[in-house]
């Protein structure tokens, strides 16, 4: 106010002019605020002569809230106002209650795995533990071990066929890959788990088992989801990046290498950390093909693997006597799988901060 | 090192569309060819098909010969890749490429291909293209500040250093001044009555004014209505062009009546 004042020459002390018929009436900032906190009120009230529940109060401050923001906004500040208060409260609300789930699981999982969050966890297999005891270290290096597998089969054929279908794909094959590509994002993830151990039946004889029959399984499922995040990532390097490439005498393999792969980089690392964290979290194919184990193994090429998923239910629907304790290391279990994806959710956005094109003068 | 270009009867297709019809020419060395007309004539088609960038496109092609050193670029067994490292381009829009430093961008030629070069001589190649092009002075101090960070028209004058590092023997510019201001223009402008004696030019250009200032021949692209192929309705001596042009088209194009 003060500059624009100063700016605007002598005799104008007064005049923020705003011309006549541009001001309107506005409720204060903190007006749908105080509508929520008095429907909360009313909520309380209403309900209090019954049962109680947090849900209620809730559903009920809700409607009341966004009722109330827009009957008060339609009175002091007429229509349009009112209908951008409206759907800004409904929106509010989409996204509380998309919340829900997502803070219930976390709340859920850190208050009953806490419990068994100790060093013994980290340290311990499950190879002569009975009862009290015990942990997951068994599971945690078979969910790395065959993760890691999986990434090593899934990224090289994800990202060359991504770029096949960028920088060279023309007509029908590349039509047709796209189409099996969309196809196979929707596949079941336990069909993924069955096809994995009926090819290694069919070779090796049944009643295989082992660590990379379940990376090969969790394969089936991030091809598809690198190959769309990649895809999606190469398409936004722009073409004059190609062209400058191509008019400098490059060629086409070298300037995919070097110019376009360069520039997305940062994309496609994101992308494939996201697919880790995607498949990381699979239960049913790993159950199908890798089974569980008591002890640690670290070959992937025999023998059964325990991972966290597969450990945690396990754990909790075969506890033994007494289950307590099992049940608290399937809750364990669980919550390390979510840090463990959380942490890598974060390394995307490290990688994807770090390698992005800078400008900068 | 720079070398006379002769085109001849060359028809450019997308498709099965003809863009641009029969096009017969010789661009002359160490001179500066401008080819001038309306939107959508072909001087660009044109253009980007003598380095063989034309085939970039899907289903684009050409028929007829562009003949350099007695070479024809279209011949059975020319590799374009070859082709684009002996005549240079620069585009319409600045383009640098984002990942790179300044020094990156301007070594980018001989990085890109893989070329060995001793440090020693592609920081005098670097400086080298950088005086070349008019900026050496504004960025010596910060080679190693991303490309992306210059001013649009420093940006443009980057990308005319990235291309004559490559050491071509001709030039082609794509209507390189259209996102610059009038400063940056004349800067460019300058460039190209310097690099006309070591390179032959061919450039694109929608400013006559621009056209009349820069270039020694002019040739004038015209096409006959909507979904008709481009042609060169007239070539001669940017002068002859611009006083007493022999087609009536031309001298109602240049002097605004039409177009």
């Amino acid at each position: 106010m003060s500059t624009t004042d100063t700016t605007s020459g002598p005799g104008s002390a007064t005049t923020t002019v705003v011309p006549q018929g541009m001001t309107e009436k506005r409720l204060p900032r903190w007006a749908p605020l105080a509508v929520t906190a008095a429907a909360l009120v009313v909520a309380l009230l209403v309900t209090l002569p019954g049962k109680t529940t947090v849900a209620g109060v809730a559903v009920i401050t809700a409607l009341l809230a966004v009722a109330g923001t827009w009957l008060l906004s339609l009175v002091v500040e007429g229509g349009r106002q009112a209908t951008d208060r409206l759907v800004t409260a409904l929106v509010t609300v989409a996204f509380l209650i998309a919340m829900v789930p997502l803070v219930s699981v976390v709340w859920t999982v850190v208050e009953q795995g806490a419990a068994r969050l100790d060093a013994d966890f980290f340290t311990w297999s499950m190879r002569g533990v009975v009862g009290e005891g015990g942990g997951a270290l068994h599971a945690i290096w078979g969910t790395v071990l065959v993760t890691v597998a999986t990434t090593i089969i899934s990224v090289p054929i994800g990202l060359l066929t991504a770029i096949y279908l960028v920088e060279y794909g023309r007509g029908r094959l590349a039509r047709a890959i796209t189409f099996f590509v969309d196809v196979m994002t929707g596949i079941p993830s336990i069909v993924a788990g069955l096809f994995a151990i009926a090819a290694f039946t069919l070779i090796l004889g049944p009643r295989v088992r082992f660590g990379i029959i379940g990376a090969v399984a969790l394969s089936v499922l991030m091809i598809p989801v690198v190959v769309r995040s990649c895809e999606e990532m190469l398409k936004l390097v722009p073409n004059e990046l190609r062209e400058a490439s191509y008019a400098l005498g490059v060629p086409k393999w070298r300037t995919i290498v070097k110019v376009v792969l360069r520039t997305s980089i940062g994309g496609i690392a994101t992308g494939v950390t996201l697919a880790v964290a995607r498949v990381t979290g699979e239960t049913a194919p790993l159950l199908v093909t890798v089974g569980s184990t008591v002890g640690t193994n670290f070959d992937l090429f025999s023998g059964r693997m325990a991972t966290l998923p597969v450990f945690s239910y396990f754990s909790y629907t075969q506890p033994g006597v007494p289950p307590e304790f099992s049940i608290d290391r399937a809750w364990t279990a669980a919550l390390v799988l979510i840090a463990l994806v959380m942490a890598l959710n974060l390394v995307a956005r490290l990688i994807s901060y770090f390698f992005a094109p800078k400008a900068g003068r | 090192m720079a070398k006379l270009i002769d085109v001849s009867d060359l028809n450019i297709y997308y498709g099965d569309f003809l863009a641009v019809e029969s096009v017969s020419m010789t661009i002359e060395p160490r001179a500066v060819t401008a080819l001038i007309g309306p939107s959508g004539c072909g001087k660009s088609t044109f253009l980007r098909s003598l380095n063989r960038m034309h085939e970039v496109i899907p289903g684009a092609h050409v028929q007829g010969k562009v003949v350099m050193d007695g070479q024809d670029l279209y011949g059975a067994g020319v590799d374009p890749v070859t082709v684009r490292r002996h005549i240079g381009m620069v585009f319409q829009r600045p383009n640098p490429f984002p990942t790179m430093s300044i020094y990156e961008n301007v070594a980018a030629g001989v990085r890109l291909n893989a070329k060995r070069m001793k440090k020693s001589d592609l920081d005098d190649l670097v400086e080298k293209s950088l005086r070349g092009a008019n900026l050496w002075a504004e960025v010596k101090d910060r080679l190693n500040r991303p490309g992306s960070g210059l001013s649009g028209g420093q940006q443009q004058r980057l990308c005319i250093a990235r291309a004559i590092a490559i050491q071509p023997s001709v030039l082609l510019m794509d209507e390189p001044c259209s996102a610059l201001d009038p400063i940056s223009t004349l800067a460019v402008e300058d460039l190209i009555e310097q690099l006309k004696s070591e390179y032959t030019i061919v450039i694109v250009t929608h400013n006559m004014q621009q056209a009349a200032r820069v270039s020694d021949k002019t040739a004038f692209f015209n096409l006959a209505g909507v979904g008709k192929p481009g042609k060169v309705v007239e070539m001669d001596d940017t002068t002859t062009i611009f006083s007493n042009p022999s087609q009536k088209a031309t001298e109602d194009y240049i002097s605004g009546r039409f177009g």
